[in-house]
């Protein structure tokens, strides 16, 4: 166990007193609780955590926190498995189990490495211009360079965790829980605004915890934030949410946050009942956004060394993780913000080796710096890491000592390499400035701006405070802590006072220990001859960007994507404000010119749980069920799902020796059954709409093609529904029940569209007319009751004279009519309707009594063997009549006249009903549309494939002219032989004409023969419905 | 994930709470059958489409059901306003008429 980096110090967050197991690709490793997996593996001296991307370079950690880019891992095993967490942001907890992501076949040896030694072949767009061609083979490189990229892999299990959204409303939301928005949180908690504070860390001090040697008003930094966290906790209107990532600002101030609940502790800890992740849904009056900035790295050679990391980072894990990274720190910075982290190592122990690229440095700093005994090289950069694996030193060389690196560039100058020292190290670290945490701030269309002071892309603390949005901190740019609280307190009290709420910020004393900054430089890269990289999660060097802008790539947008710069899990977090510098000195351009390529949420990786939250399974789709359900289940139904309804789609019987029917046996007995004695349909489903006021005829009038003035009451008629440019959307029969009040009906899956259309063209072209909708489809259920016997079945259940037998004779009870009465002692309306055909009642009683009257009709029909049918024999028995289903006949290009329905259609109506106009277009009464028929194949035992394209020629060598496709395509049993529904081009023509009536249907690489014909199979003349 | 008042319920909802329902203030011709084909193709497929400002209509549909009118910009979802059918209608009237007389 090699745990030689771990040391003792006063301010570190990790508990030495509770040490936890863990392993790390396989292998056995102590660490502490409050580490993170980062830290603990560092402690224990594991250096190359990762391979890269492209060319399986060895890499290390480089950061503390969500900018890591390489040390992608894989957690936990089984359902549980998360890939590509950053190691870096897993807490550690007792038997965590984590495995590389990258590295194939192993870490110490990846195949890529060996492209490594050729990567002056793989340059940027190097897949784009290698392996695109040929393109069949693309599938097969693309399977293995995805494979040896090295992300991790998700669960083959189904999660076994569960998530959920919670919903907030707030006055002000602070995101980000370091010095500025503690600080604006507690003022705000103060003056009696409802707060929410989050932030993304299991503890609040965001940086604080990494600088101890702090102070604020004459207190240590972390009893200053211990106090601040104390007195919010007192406050009853203020809550803190840790461990929590806003993850996208959305319009008018809505967050998205994602919590995690329990996965840092210990699978024995976690409770079964709770959720992994909670989704937060913020919507803020105000938001002040406190997010802080990442170290930016200095780009030099061969800075992916593992060992070469961030100066805040090696900060953290000293200050924050008792690790010291290595026992001598070459630290590279062009700015004072590194500062403070060089004295803490140094008072630490740690031999400390200073470079700096400015030729001056201020005096306060110089004095401690020659107390703590620290070398200090001026105008040096790093030009080469030394080491393979871990680093062992690096060359320092003289920049060129006019230190206008910027100037010199713009004057065409080449900067020049003076003379080089070389200094034995086991870490390098390097500062070139802060980049500003600006995602949230741009999600929802704001920009951040190029500031010449602060070297940065920087937003504005009120720019958008009209919006509601506000900002603190090192976003702003504003990167020492003593400027930082003081404009923090400024722009809290703008954002308290925009709420009529008083601050309290006077009563604080914030002032701090802070050396005051001398000016940064503007330098992003150190000449070199070594492969520098920008990008080290996609592997985009140096030498990449140059590549790119030499191929003629000049939107930094293009640049971002042939060079792959800023992709990846880390969304270039650290390489971005590099890769945007690097990518202005070879355009010639300033930065600001360049700009930023685009933020979009989500700002870390969302688990796709978390954005489902409870909406899963039955709750993301909730099933429907009729009344008959019971029955349904008890009858063995096989079901299907139609909108969200679960129907019966077939019947399968079981004979005595346990043999179950398949479909076509079940559906053939059942259509049987239907045309030969009775059988049983549940059409409780289709749409109900009850539709009341004075003028529901007119409406009628307008939303059908067919004219419904005539209509009495006691009478039903189909009904076709067209859109405005005259094609079919929906049918239906609709019934009236007295002059001022219809039922219609629609198709199951029209029903909430439908209703959608008739309430919109009320409401925004006829507001006169008086006509009030809703829909009563769960408020009845329906038995379609089907075949010669049912009217003899029916008439056992309406004989009951003492409640109002209904009068079933031909001659009282016409097809087409409804009738008000009883049925099994149970109020009922029964429409005389036939889907089907055949002699048909459609039964309809309150749903409540669904159930109990189809069972009474199973017994009923009992002695005529009743059979229940499903969806399925339902579709076989309309396509014998070839009546059509909208959505399978139809697609929305399909009008009445097409469908060879003009009867439907009432051109004398006194309104132009919607979609009239539109059948007169000089598209629409072409007479070679594709109109809808019937074939009958050649070989009646062929069963077309619905879908098949419709040929003129059984050769099939290309171009082969389409006509059209078939619709539906069952076997009849009925008939004997397989039946089909097609729309072809100029098929009524076709139809009548013997010379030119056959077709080949083509699937599947088959052509079948087949004839034109009518689509009515059964009954033309409609004898079997009339009796 | 914009929040609409609806000024039928007036109160403030989510953006989830409604169903959009196109390009406010096209009016169906009185008379569809004088119209020509150019005329009634305009009418059902062309629509104005802006990046900016944009009237447009919404039904309140897990609410009152009601359809509402909202002047939203289509580039970053600001909303200047919604009103019901009617009130909309004068306020457009106006901001025509307003424009109008701003390029005389
Ligand atoms: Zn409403």
């Amino acid at each position: 166990m090699n745990s030689n980096n771990r040391i003792k110090h006063q301010h570190s967050r990790v508990d030495l007193t509770k040490p936890l197991n863990f392993s790390f690709n396989g292998k056995s490793y102590i660490g502490y609780q409050g580490d993170t997996l980062a830290s603990a593996l560092l402690a224990n001296g594991v250096k190359v955590m990762a391979r890269s991307f492209k060319y399986g370079r060895p890499r290390g950690i480089v950061g503390a926190w969500a900018e890591e880019p390489n040390c992608l891992v894989q957690i936990d095993v089984g359902a549980k498995t998360t890939p590509d967490l950053k190691a870096t942001q897993v807490e550690l907890y007792e038997g965590l189990v984590a495995g590389r992501t990258s590295g194939w076949p192993s870490l110490a040896f990846d195949l890529k490495s060996i492209g490594g030694h050729f990567s002056r072949f793989m340059p940027a767009g190097f897949y784009y211009k290698t392996f695109k061609w040929p393109a069949q083979f693309w599938p097969l490189y693309e399977h293995i360079i995805r494979r040896a990229a090295g992300y991790g892999s998700s669960p083959i299990e189904a999660d076994v965790e569960t998530y959920d959204h919670k919903h907030h409303h707030t006055d002000v939301l602070v995101v980000g829980g370091g010095a500025t928005g503690l600080l604006a949180a507690l003022l705000a908690g103060r003056s009696g605004a409802s707060v929410i504070l989050l932030d993304d860390q299991s503890e609040l001090g965001g940086y604080l915890l990494s600088s101890p040697n702090t102070t604020i008003g004459g207190k240590s930094a972390i009893e200053w934030r211990d106090n601040v966290i104390t007195e919010l906790q007192s406050l009853p209107n203020v809550q803190m949410l840790t461990r929590t990532t806003a993850f996208g600002l959305h319009d008018m101030n809505m967050i998205q946050a994602v919590e995690l609940l329990q996965d840092h502790l210990p699978h024995n800890q976690r409770k079964p009942a709770q959720r992994r992740e909670r989704l937060h849904r913020i919507r803020a009056s105000k938001v002040v956004l406190a997010t802080g900035a990442f170290e930016r790295p200095l780009v030099f050679g061969h800075n992916d060394v593992p060992g070469v990391m961030t100066v805040s980072a090696i900060a953290t894990y000293f200050n924050r993780y008792g690790v010291a990274c290595g026992q001598h720190a070459l630290i590279l910075t062009s700015n004072d913000g590194a500062y403070q982290a060089v004295a803490d190592l140094a008072a630490g122990g740690l031999q400390v080796t200073l470079a700096d690229v400015r030729t001056e440095i201020n005096p306060a700093w110089d004095a401690r710096f020659k107390q703590l005994g620290i070398d200090v090289y001026l105008g040096f950069g790093i030009s080469e890491v030394f080491g393979k694996t871990t680093v062992t030193g690096a060359r320092l060389s003289k920049l060129n000592p006019t230190n206008a690196m910027q100037e010199m560039l713009a004057q065409g100058v080449k900067l020049r390499v003076i003379n080089q020292i070389d200094v034995a190290c086991d870490i390098v670290a390097s500062s070139g400035g802060l980049s500003p945490t600006v995602h949230l701030f741009c999600h929802d269309g704001g920009r951040p701006t190029w500031s010449d002071e602060s070297l940065a892309f920087v937003v504005s603390a009120n720019s958008r405070a009209n919006a509601g949005i506000y900002c603190v901190g090192a976003v702003t740019g504003v990167f020492g802590l003593q400027a930082g609280l003081e404009k923090a307190v400024e722009t809290t009290n703008e954002m308290l006072n925009s709420l009529g709420k008083n601050s309290t910020a006077s009563k604080l004393n914030l002032t701090t220990n802070e050396i005051a900054r001398s000016p940064a430089q503007a330098i992003y890269r150190i000449p070199t001859n070594k492969k520098a990289f920008v990008d080290f999660q996609n592997d985009v060097a140096v030498t990449d960007i140059e590549l790119a802008v030499r191929e003629n790539f000049k939107s930094i947008e293009h640049i971002k994507r042939y060079t792959a710069l800023g992709f990846g899990t880390d969304q270039g977090k650290l390489s971005n404000v590099n890769g945007f510098a690097i990518s202005a000195e070879f355009l010639g351009k300033t930065i600001p010119q360049v700009g930023t390529t685009t933020y979009r949420p989500a700002y870390t990786p969302v688990s796709f749980g978390a954005l489902a939250g409870a909406h899963v399974n039955d709750t993301f789709e909730p099933r429907r069920y009729t009344a008959m359900q019971p029955s349904h289940e008890k009858y063995e139904a096989e079901f299907e799902t139609v909108g969200n309804w679960m129907r019966p789609w077939y019947f399968p019987k079981t004979s005595e020796n346990m043999h179950s029917e398949d479909m076509h046996a079940a559906v053939n007995r059942e259509c049987l059954a239907a045309r030969n004695s009775v059988a049983m349909l549940d059409a409780s489903t289709l749409g109900k709409i009850d539709i009341q006021g004075r003028d529901v005829r007119e409406f009628l009038n307008r939303v059908y093609s067919n004219a419904w003035s005539q209509l009495a009451p006691g009478k039903c008629r189909y009904g076709l529904m067209l859109n405005e440019a005259g094609m079919v959307m929906d049918d239906g029969v609709t019934a009236c029940i007295t002059d001022t009040h219809f039922l219609m009906t629609t198709t199951t899956g029209g029903a909430a569209n439908v209703l959608n259309w008739l309430e919109k063209w009320h409401q925004t072209e006829w507001p006169e007319l008086e006509v009030y909708m809703t829909s009563v489809t769960d408020h009845w259920a329906t038995a379609a009751l089907v075949g010669p016997k049912s009217r003899e079945v029916l008439a056992k259940l309406c004989n009951d004279i003492d409640l109002s037998p209904i009068n079933l004779s031909p001659d009282a009870f016409k097809f087409m009519d409804w009738r008000d009465g009883t049925v099994a002692g149970v109020p009922a309306r029964i429409f005389r309707i036939s889907f089907s055909g055949e002699l048909a009642y459609e039964i309809n009683v309150d749903a409540s009594y669904g159930n109990y009257v189809w069972e009474e009709l199973m017994q009923a029909g009992a002695s005529f063997d009743i059979t229940p049918y499903g969806t399925e024999t339902m579709h076989v028995l309309r396509a014998e009549k070839g009546f059509i289903i909208v959505g399978q006949e139809t697609d929305g290009s399909v009008t009445p006249l097409d469908l060879d329905m003009a009867w439907a259609v009432s051109l004398k109506k006194p309104f132009s009903f919607i979609g009239k106009r539109s059948l007169a277009r000089s598209d629409t009464v072409r007479t070679d549309r594709k109109q809808l028929v019937g074939l009958l194949t050649e070989d009646p035992t062929i069963v077309l494939k619905e879908g098949a394209q419709i040929i003129n020629s059984s050769n099939i060598l290309p171009p082969v002219p389409m006509f059209g496709h078939v619709t539906s395509s069952y076997y009849s049993a009925f008939l004997g032989r397989s039946i089909a529904l097609a729309l072809v081009t100029d098929g009524l023509k076709r139809r009548d004409d013997p010379a030119n009536n056959t077709i080949y249907a083509w699937a599947e690489g088959k052509a079948v023969k087949a004839t034109i014909v009518s689509p009515v199979f059964v009954d033309a003349e409609g004898a079997r419905h009339n009796v | 994930m914009f929040v609409i008042n609806c000024p039928h319920c007036q109160e403030a909802r989510e953006e989830e709470e409604f169903h959009y329902e196109g390009e406010a203030f096209i009016a169906r011709p009185a008379n569809p059958e004088a119209e020509t084909d150019d005329a009634w193709g305009d009418y059902l497929f062309m629509k104005k489409n802006p990046k900016g400002w944009h009237w447009e209509m919404w039904n309140h549909a897990t609410g009152c059901r009601k359809i509402l009118v909202a002047k939203r910009n289509t580039a970053n979802h600001a909303i200047a306003g919604s009103w019901t059918l009617s009130e909309a209608r004068k306020v457009y009237d106006k901001e025509q008429y307003d424009a109008e007389q701003a390029t005389k």
